[in-house]
C-alpha cells in the first residue's frame, strides 16, 4: 500500500521585509528565541501589554507584522533594558521595541496607545526648536497636541495636576521661561539629515 | 582634579536641588566640573523610540563637544549617561551605521556622577570632609534602569546588585538595607502618558522600602528622584497608607554628611520634607 499525500490549506505568508528590517537592526541573535519567557517573566509593565514581549519576538519571526505592530506592548514598553539584560541569546529585546515602533509611526497608522508617539514627537519637537528640554513648555505642548487637557478635565485629574503643579512651583522646581536657544542651528541639519537617513 | 559637566535638562527645574548639591559637595572637594559650553538634549527616550539617526546624532553632538576639552566627561542624569554611553558605542564599534561629520575617537570616558564618586581617590577624599556621619539612618539605595542596563551600553559591572550607592552611605556612616527593588524601573519614560502604570511602579517600589522597614531612599536620578518624591500623597490615598518617605539625592547626603549649610534649602525643594526624619535621627 503506497503512502498517500495530503496537501493542507496552508496559506504563507512569505513577505519577509518586516522581519528583514528587525533583524538588520537588533542582530541575528533574534533567530535564537527559544520562548523561555525570561523577558515577560521581567517585564516590570507586563501587566498592562496585551501581548507579552516573548510573543513579539514570535511574532516578529512568523512574519505577523499586524501583531506586533497594532500591539498596545510596543508603546507601553518602559525602555528599562531587563528583557535585554536578561534574554539568556543576547537578543536586544527593548531594541526590536525600538525598531517595531519606528516602523509603526513611519507607517502612518494609529498607534494602539496613540498618546506615546504624540509625546515622543512632541519632545523631539521641542529640542529642534530650543535645544533643550524646558518641562513646562513640553508639558503644556503635549497636553495640547494629545487632547490630554479635555481629558483631565472629564477625569479630574486636572484637580491633582495643578495641585501638584503649585507644589512644585512654590519649591522652585518649575521654571516658568525656557533656557535661551542653544545650538539650534547645527540640530537643524541633523533633523534634516534624519529625514535623508530615513528615506535611505 | 577637572571633568567636563554635562547636566542634562532636568538639572534646570525639577531636579534643582541636585544641581545645587552637586555643585557645593564638589566644591568642597576640589572637584573643577566644567559645564560643557553649548550642550544640547541628549534626546532621552523619545529619540530612541521613534526616530534611529537621532538617538545616536542627538547624544554625540555632545561627545564631540566634550571630546574637543579632552576631560572626561561626567553626568549626573541617568538617562543623560544612557543615551551617551549608547552613542559612544555606537560611533567606536566597527561597523557603524551612522557616521558623525567629525569623527568620534573614544578618547574621553562618559561617567555617571555615581560612577565619578565612587573612584578610589574621590572616595579617600570623602571620607576625609565626614564631619556629621548618618548614625541610626536607614537608608535603601534605588538605581533605577539606566545607569546599569544594559550592561553591554553602561559597561556596569553588577547590573543586577549594583553597590555604588550602598558604598557610599556606609562610608558617611548610614546604614544601608538590603532590598529586591534595588533597579526596579519606575516607569519615568511614561510619566506623562500613563500615569495608572507609573502610579502602580511607584506604589510597588514604595511598598517594598516600607517593608524593608527604610526611614528613607537614596537615588542618583532627576527622573527617579521626582517620580517617588512627588506621587507618595495620591498613591497613598489610593492605598489608604500615608507614605512619607523621603527621596534624597544621594549628593544631598553627602552635603548632610559634610555638614553644608545649604542643605535646608535643598531640602525645602522636596514634596516630602525630610527635615522631620532628620531631626528625629538628630542629623540637623
Amino acid at each position: 500500500m503506497g503512502t498517500k499525500l495530503i496537501s493542507l490549506p496552508v496559506t504563507v505568508n512569505r513577505d519577509t521585509r518586516f522581519r528583514d528590517l528587525v533583524v538588520e537592526a537588533v542582530g541575528e541573535t533574534i533567530f535564537s528565541c527559544y520562548q523561555c519567557y525570561k523577558c515577560s517573566a521581567g517585564c516590570p509593565v507586563a501587566f498592562a501589554m496585551d501581548i507579552l514581549p516573548h510573543q513579539v519576538i514570535r511574532s516578529v519571526l512568523l512574519l505577523q507584522k499586524e501583531k506586533a505592530l497594532s500591539s498596545r506592548t510596543i508603546w507601553i514598553c518602559a525602555s528599562c533594558e531587563t528583557c535585554t539584560t536578561r534574554c539568556p541569546n543576547e537578543i536586544d529585546i527593548a531594541k526590536v521595541m525600538d525598531v517595531l515602533r519606528q516602523i509603526q509611526v513611519e507607517s502612518g497608522t494609529e498607534a494602539k496607545e496613540p498618546k506615546v508617539p504624540v509625546f515622543h514627537k512632541t519632545f523631539l519637537t521641542t529640542i529642534k526648536k530650543s535645544g533643550r528640554i524646558h518641562e513646562l513648555s513640553l508639558l503644556t505642548n503635549f497636553l495640547r497636541k494629545s487632547g490630554g487637557i479635555g481629558d483631565n478635565l472629564k477625569s479630574g485629574e486636572w484637580k491633582n495636576d495643578l495641585r501638584l503643579g503649585i507644589k512644585m512651583f512654590l519649591r522652585g522646581k518649575l521654571k516658568l521661561l525656557p533656557p535661551s536657544k542653544k545650538g539650534v542651528e547645527e540640530l537643524r541639519k541633523l533633523f534634516d539629515q534624519a529625514k535623508e537617513y530615513k528615506k535611505s | 582634579m577637572k571633568a567636563s559637566f554635562f547636566p542634562g535638562c532636568s538639572l534646570e527645574g525639577t531636579a534643582r536641588e541636585y544641581g545645587e548639591s552637586i555643585d557645593a559637595v564638589s566644591c568642597l572637594l576640589g572637584i573643577k566640573f566644567e559645564e560643557l559650553p553649548g550642550w544640547t538634549c541628549c534626546g532621552a527616550s523619545a529619540a530612541h523610540c521613534i526616530n534611529e539617526f537621532l538617538s545616536i546624532t542627538l547624544p554625540a553632538r555632545n561627545l564631540l563637544l566634550a571630546e574637543k576639552l579632552n576631560h572626561d566627561l561626567v553626568t549626573p542624569c541617568a538617562a543623560c549617561f544612557n543615551r551617551l554611553k549608547a552613542a559612544e558605542k555606537a560611533l567606536t564599534k566597527e561597523s557603524k551605521k551612522i557616521d558623525a561629520s567629525t569623527p568620534f575617537r573614544g578618547a574621553i570616558k562618559i561617567l555617571h556622577l555615581l560612577e565619578f564618586f565612587s573612584r578610589e581617590d574621590l572616595i579617600k577624599m570623602i571620607k576625609k570632609q565626614i564631619k556629621r556621619p548618618l548614625s541610626n539612618l536607614k537608608v535603601v539605595s534605588y538605581y533605577g534602569c539606566l545607569i546599569v542596563r544594559p550592561p553591554q551600553i553602561t559597561d556596569a559591572k553588577n547590573w543586577e546588585d549594583p553597590q555604588a550607592l550602598d558604598n557610599l552611605i556606609s562610608l558617611m556612616g548610614g546604614e544601608t538595607i538590603f532590598w529586591p527593588y534595588k533597579t526596579e524601573c519606575c516607569g519615568g519614560s511614561l510619566l506623562l502618558t500613563n500615569l495608572d502604570i507609573v502610579r502602580r511602579l511607584i506604589g510597588r517600589i514604595l511598598d517594598m522600602a516600607r517593608e524593608a522597614e527604610a526611614d528613607c531612599i537614596v537615588t542618583a536620578c532627576p527622573l527617579c528622584q521626582a517620580n517617588l518624591d512627588t506621587r507618595q500623597e495620591e498613591i497613598g490615598k489610593a492605598k489608604g497608607i500615608k507614605f512619607d518617605l523621603p527621596i534624597f539625592y544621594f549628593t544631598e547626603l553627602l552635603g548632610l554628611a559634610f555638614d553644608l549649610k545649604d542643605t535646608r534649602k535643598w531640602f525645602r525643594r522636596h514634596l516630602v520634607d525630610p527635615v522631620p526624619l532628620l531631626k528625629e535621627k538628630k542629623l540637623m
